[in-house]
């Protein structure tokens, strides 16, 4: 096979498996999301106060997922 | 782009990425850093926009606030809150820049939502000088704020000290890559959004291609549009809030390192 075309396969290949990582971060974001909620349900009172740690920890493991984001968008248009 | 060849009459055009791309503002010819562009131009409207904002809003002063001075007294005393409560008392001396962040990528993002804008924020490269920026300030101003105490970030006092060594190389580690995350995902986030809301815009005309599938699948990219850019302008409101809250957590550290 020409090495040209074996090359653009191996892109994207790579470039699917690094969207992998986003489905991982929506893990990660839903059980953020979800362990709040159950927090908040059980102490409304004190959910206000927390919402800005909320979003802290929200866009720590979002982050991650950007990243394979990036990921597969270098190997699909830079590389 | 693998799908160029397909861009003759009688199939689906895809350029999710093209609405990104940096052009001259006026005549040809290579760009070079002081070029006008279309980023410049928009980052440009976005100040244009707050300072119309702002200073008329606030021109009045009246007691019971019109409209513009309800925008401008609402983002005033969001940010001023969040960041005594992050940052502490001390930290309203340097309020006036984060406001500044805040509100520009607020404005920038929300500018971007035009239809056939551009989003300034979706670069990396604009992201990134704020990012860096921003953690280059905060570790000159932890070492002048605390001298050498500063290093206390990295040395848990109330871990095992034989656990201590390896978890400072875990913390140095991590505050080195702050600025990194810090900027790609905000450019990140608004990228991916975008890029989504034009693929979904790609399938739209297929209806005149083939009048069989395209009935069904013109109206629901079409409502996919719909809901994907309402999902934008929450996007766009919470990364800002996202970004500036982080540069308050790393304000704080630098002012209060031993955690």
């Amino acid at each position: 096979m020409d090495l040209a075309v074996l090359a653009d396969m191996g892109k994207f290949i790579g470039a699917g498996l690094a969207a992998i990582g986003s489905g991982a971060a929506a893990i990660g974001v839903g059980n953020v999301a979800g362990n709040f909620l159950a927090g908040a349900l059980r102490n409304p009172s004190a959910a206000g106060s927390q919402t800005a740690t909320l979003f802290i920890g929200l866009a720590f493991a979002e982050a991650l997922g950007i990243f394979s984001f990036l990921v597969a968008l270098l190997l699909m248009f830079a590389v | 782009m693998a799908t160029e060849n397909a861009a003759h009459g009688e199939s689906l055009v895809f350029h999710p990425l093209d609405q990104f791309k940096i052009t001259r503002l006026f005549g040809e010819g290579p760009i070079e850093w002081y070029t006008p562009t279309n980023a410049t131009l928009w980052m440009a409207l976005a100040i244009i926009t707050i300072t119309v904002i702002f200073v008329l809003g606030s021109k009045g002063r009246a007691l019971i606030p019109t409209r513009m001075q309800s925008v401008g007294e609402l983002a005033y005393g969001f940010i001023y809150k969040m960041v005594e409560d992050v940052v502490g008392h001390d930290g309203a001396k340097y309020f006036p820049m984060i406001m500044t962040l805040f509100i520009f990528i607020l404005t920038a993002n929300f500018l971007g939502l035009i239809p056939g804008s551009f989003t300034p924020t979706s670069h990396i490269a604009v992201t990134a000088v704020m990012g860096f920026g921003f953690f280059i300030f905060v570790t000159i101003l932890g070492f002048a704020k605390n001298g050498m105490a500063f290093l206390g970030l990295f040395w848990m006092k109330d871990a095992p000290l034989v656990l201590r060594p390896i978890i400072a190389v875990i913390e140095v580690i991590s505050y080195f890559v702050r600025p990194v995350s810090h900027s790609i995902r905000l450019a990140g986030n608004i990228m991916a959004g975008h890029a989504v809301i034009k693929v979904f815009a790609a399938f739209a005309p297929l209806v005149l291609i083939s009048s069989g599938i395209g009935l069904v699948v013109t109206p629901v990219s079409i409502l996919a549009i719909t809901a994907i850019y309402a999902l934008e302008v929450l996007v766009s409101a919470i990364q800002a809030y996202v970004f500036t809250i982080l540069a308050c957590v790393y304000l704080r550290d630098a002012l209060h390192p031993s955690h």
